[in-house]
């Protein structure tokens, strides 16, 4: 199956729209990197304004690991958006073009090159999120220096020795992986819904902002099925910054609060990416492309 | 009108015996805190605020008389209650701008201690009134508690070790008050995921300690005024 998992990987390539996102990406951070290089002291001042009234904070507050952190909470929304270009036009960009039929009449079968498909398309989602790490981990550690990380949550602080953190980072990419594929496989199965290119790419957009606004409202009804939404787990990497305290209210180092929560929603982000992808060669195998 | 001066002049006396008593007891404690000039110390800080998750750090103090006192995490950030730290007994006492009165004695932690409010007598100082609880047996200072003008009350406890002939504790609590924390979710992008029952523990808990446990003094070797 290599062969055309090469063949795929050749395609996405030469496709331009490919480099869109390693560009929007870059332009963004580069841009949030500046103004914060420029202004941070301010826009620091302005979140710590409560805990300046009780406390003096000294260290270097806005350093690379934080400024990290404001990114990934920016760019983790939009990204998928950015996958989705590439992954919802997998299948049915071969169908529009009419190339749908050549590729099924090769020795592959159906399944093979739907799965030869969802792997390059989650090589590309994979290399996107390294191109993410290395601008918003990698460079912000060269320009704005480290130190411990002083993460301001809506009701609480938590204050992360540095040697503590750069492991979390790798954990909440690892995570980050598993929210983006999914989003690849949502592309992917409405890509084999379709004849076109634009739709399932505004499909899958479309059903991304839906589901995110319902996993984010906190209204009774919805609260039944937000555990089951993929939508309410993307997020969950921030559970990685969230530290144990023991009985004196001393943080854990290289604790987790919340790991069982982590666990829980990689395994229902897999069983996403399984049913959207199973989904996919099913509907696939069914599909006619005689006519 | 004869009762009335010796009412006066008994009143007068009473006062200027009491004062002289406190102000004795005061006198010991600071010839001992002279001792000392400068210092560096080691230690451990824990900080428990109800809002705040962090770890022990270990921490350098270092002192210089009459009363430059600045509190440095090894490495990473530090958090400090606001113009606590310095609120200490050397800037209480090595001004000599206070009248003192005793009131009376308490027992803590076993030790039958003498209670002496302090007063200042210079109206540009940050403090208000300050409690302080001093055993009369070796002039040591073991309680402190203080309303500033504009960062609320301290209290100040302190344990002695090795270092108490110099009048240095082996360890210092700070407790002071906190505020209110709250930051809205569209800044934090935290939404959906509140929890009830985190948030309410943190709002019922209004009191936050520093506590500097110390590892050793090093005194008199002289500190330079760039560390303040």
């Amino acid at each position: 199956m290599w062969p055309i998992i090469q063949i795929e990987l050749f395609k996405i390539y030469k496709r331009p729209r490919t480099y869109i996102a390693f560009g929007a990406i870059a332009a963004l951070i580069l841009v949030i990197q500046m103004g914060l290089k420029i202004d941070g002291e301010a826009y620091a001042g302005f979140l710590m304004k409560d805990i300046n009234d009780t406390l003096t904070v000294d260290g270097k507050v806005l350093n690379g690991y934080l400024i990290c952190y404001i990114l990934l909470q920016l760019l983790l929304v939009h990204v998928p958006l950015l996958v989705a270009l590439i992954a919802a036009d997998m299948l049915s960009g071969e169908a529009n073009l009419g190339t749908l039929r050549l590729l099924f009449t090769t020795p592959y079968s159906r399944t093979q090159w739907v799965l030869a498909k969802f792997i390059a398309a989650s090589l590309y989602t994979i290399l996107l999120l390294i191109w993410l790490a290395f601008l918003a981990l990698f460079l912000s550690m060269w320009i704005f220096g480290t130190d411990d990380l002083f993460l301001m949550k809506s009701n609480y602080v938590v204050l992360i020795q540095e040697q503590d953190v750069f492991w979390r980072y790798i954990g909440a990419f690892i995570f980050a992986s598993f929210s983006l594929l999914t989003v690849a496989a949502l592309g992917f199965l409405m890509s084999s819904l379709a004849n076109n290119s634009i739709g399932p790419i505004v499909a899958t957009i479309s059903a991304i902002v839906f589901f995110t606004i319902l996993s984010t409202l906190n209204i009774p009804l919805f609260n039944v099925v937000k555990p089951y939404l993929f939508t309410t787990h993307m997020n969950n990497w921030k559970e990685f910054f969230d530290i144990q305290v023991d009985e004196s209210n001393d943080a854990i180092t290289g604790s987790v609060l919340n790991m069982a929560k982590i666990k829980n929603s990689i395994i229902i982000l897999t069983v996403h990416i399984g049913l959207f992808v199973g989904a996919s060669i099913w509907i696939m195998k069914k599909k006619d492309i005689l006519s | 009108m004869k009762k009335l001066t010796v009412f006066i002049v008994g009143l007068l006396l009473i006062q200027f015996s009491v004062n002289a008593q406190s102000n004795a007891l005061i006198e010991r404690v600071t010839k001992k805190l002279n001792l000392v000039n400068d210092y560096v110390a080691t230690g451990v800080m824990k900080t428990d605020v109800a809002f705040i998750k962090a770890s022990l750090g270990k921490v350098k103090v270092y002192f210089k008389k009459p009363n430059l006192l600045k509190v440095k995490k090894e490495g990473g950030i530090s958090l400090l209650p606001k113009g606590g730290v310095s609120v200490t007994i050397n800037s209480l006492l090595n001004n000599k701008q206070y009248i003192a009165i005793e009131s009376g004695v308490q027992v803590y932690k076993g030790k039958s201690l003498q209670a002496i409010k302090l007063i200042p007598t210079d109206d540009k100082l940050d403090w208000v009134i300050s409690t302080l609880w001093i055993d009369p047996v070796d002039a040591l200072v073991y309680k402190t508690f203080t309303t500033t003008k504009e960062n609320g009350t301290y209290e100040i406890t302190m344990e002695y070790g090795q270092y108490a002939n110099f009048g240095l504790p082996s360890k210092v609590i700070f407790g002071f008050n906190t505020k209110d924390y709250k930051l809205p979710n569209g800044i934090t992008l935290e939404f959906g995921d509140e929890d009830p029952a985190a948030k309410q523990k943190v709002l019922k808990q209004k009191k936050g300690t520093i506590e500097i446990t110390y590892a050793s003094y090093i005194i008199n070797q002289g500190v330079s005024n760039s560390m303040f």
